[in-house]
């Protein structure tokens, strides 16, 4: 369960925010500037200058942010993974030693296993010695979401991660990640503007336009809109 | 050719050096890391970094006289040391090491600061989330990141200190074998105008010069070919 109540400014926009989700997947979804990434930002921890007012964040009735108490969790202690829309693999290292970079606390015969694990979860076991400059856009997002999973967060948020993976592979990566994620117990947020990803991900929905709460339900009510209108648009086929 | 001037020179550059490039890294990862994670801060951080860019604008001269107090018998501070080493600080090579780690501090701190500062805020946010601290981050993430900083720094306090005289003269006067320097040496040899040894001082120092910015040069040019 996730309870968050929070407003941020960056320059002239402006989030105010509240939600309860306790579903295993939710949906961030709006056009570009609706404030996902600013929102999914806060609930990692980060960009804790811009929040202002009352900026609360619960999470499994842990609090890991309160603006009143002057308390902030910060990004690294709050079981959270994240994988942003750039994927931020560290240059220096292969894609194996960017999956396990957050292992630190797992032997080296455990660590292995686990960073073998989780490239092959996100489909990128034949990528482990690679460097990122060496990956595509797609590669390299695959690596970002093993490195994000791999210490096991409880929270897991995901902004965009798959926008440079082909409609089919995006599909079974984002079906392979739900099984995992639901057998692992881990509540999953995914940010996107893309509504047959908003679709096939069959949750609740948070609906985010202009950084205010437009809606929140089942996917199937809240984007009912643009679910006709993407009917339309895929034609009579 | 006076090579025990020579010798002290190239031992108070490497000392000085050496341990300017150990306070830097953590001083330059502090600044760089305490902008990333706290803008509201950034403030007072440029207030630290304006402090230890001081030396770079005040007379070495200055600075000299005001070490030569703090560490001499007239303060607490100077008494202290001298207690603690056995000898005062000032007119010893000890004291040259500690001026001259002030003096050059900003020659280490600024090109390692543009260096922790063009890694791309992106990666330390990743690196944060994975649970890294600001010590395994600067290890981690900026150092190898920014490797090329370290031999420009490197090499800026290593000439800065070969060349320093204004501090060494105040502080360390012209002790033969503990504080006599090159440029110190090249003093006095115009002064007595042994003008042909001065111009063997000044080749010696100019070769250093020249040497140490043509390995700067040099790994740069490398750097840009391996990633043609």
């Amino acid at each position: 369960m996730l309870e968050f109540e929070l407003e941020a400014r960056r320059g002239s926009f402006h989030l105010q925010v509240e939600g309860r989700f306790a579903a295993a997947w939710t949906v961030l979804f709006g056009p570009s500037g609706a404030g996902k990434t600013t929102l999914l930002r806060l609930l990692a921890g980060f960009d804790r200058d811009r929040l202002h007012g009352v900026g609360r964040v619960v999470f499994t009735e842990r609090l890991l942010t309160d603006g009143k108490r002057g308390l902030h969790i910060p990004p690294g202690q709050r079981q959270t993974g994240m994988v942003a829309q750039q994927t931020a693999l560290f240059p220096h290292l292969t894609a194996a030693a960017n999956v396990a970079y957050g292992l630190r606390n797992l032997d080296g015969a455990a660590r292995n296993r686990r960073v073998e694990e989780m490239l092959d979860l996100a489909g990128a076991a034949a990528l482990a010695r690679l460097r990122p400059q060496d990956l595509s856009g797609g590669q390299a997002q695959r690596v970002a979401l093993a490195r994000a999973l791999a210490p096991a967060p409880k929270l897991l948020l995901l902004d965009e991660p798959f926008s440079a993976l082909d409609g089919q592979a995006s599909d079974l990566l984002l079906d392979r990640l739900k099984e995992w994620v639901r057998a692992h117990g881990m509540q999953t947020i995914l940010a996107t503007h893309d509504v047959s990803d908003a679709l096939s991900a069959g949750a609740e929905v948070l609906l985010l336009h202009e950084g205010r709460r437009v809606a929140f339900g089942p996917a199937a009510e809240v984007l009912a809109r643009e679910r006709v209108r993407l009917l339309i648009r895929l034609g009579p086929d | 050719m006076d090579w025990q001037a020579f010798f002290l020179t190239l031992r108070l550059a490497t000392v000085t050096t050496a341990i300017l490039l150990a306070v830097a890294i953590p001083l330059s990862a502090w600044l760089v890391l305490g902008r990333e994670r706290r803008p509201a801060a950034a403030g007072w951080l440029a207030g630290v970094e304006a402090l230890v860019t001081l030396p770079l604008v005040l007379p070495p001269t200055v600075l000299g006289f005001f070490l030569l107090v703090l560490l001499g018998p007239h303060t607490a501070f100077g008494r202290g040391i001298a207690a603690l080493l056995g000898h005062p600080l000032a007119f010893s090579f000890d004291g040259l090491v500690v001026g001259s780690v002030i003096y050059s501090l900003p020659f280490a701190v600024q090109p390692l600061v543009a260096g922790f500062a063009a890694v791309p805020s992106p990666l330390i946010d990743a690196a944060r989330i994975l649970g890294a601290g600001p010590a395994r981050m600067t290890a981690t993430l900026l150092v190898p990141l920014a490797r090329r900083s370290f031999l420009t720094a490197g090499v800026l306090v290593f000439l800065h200190t070969v060349g320093e005289f204004g501090v060494v003269l105040m502080l360390g006067g012209d002790i033969p074998g503990s504080t006599r320097t090159l440029s110190i040496l090249l003093y006095n040899q115009v002064e007595n105008f042994d003008y042909a040894a001065a111009e063997r001082t000044s080749a010696i120092l100019l070769g250093l010069s020249v040497l140490a910015l043509a390995a700067i040069y040099w790994h740069s040019r490398e750097r840009r070919e391996s990633h043609a």
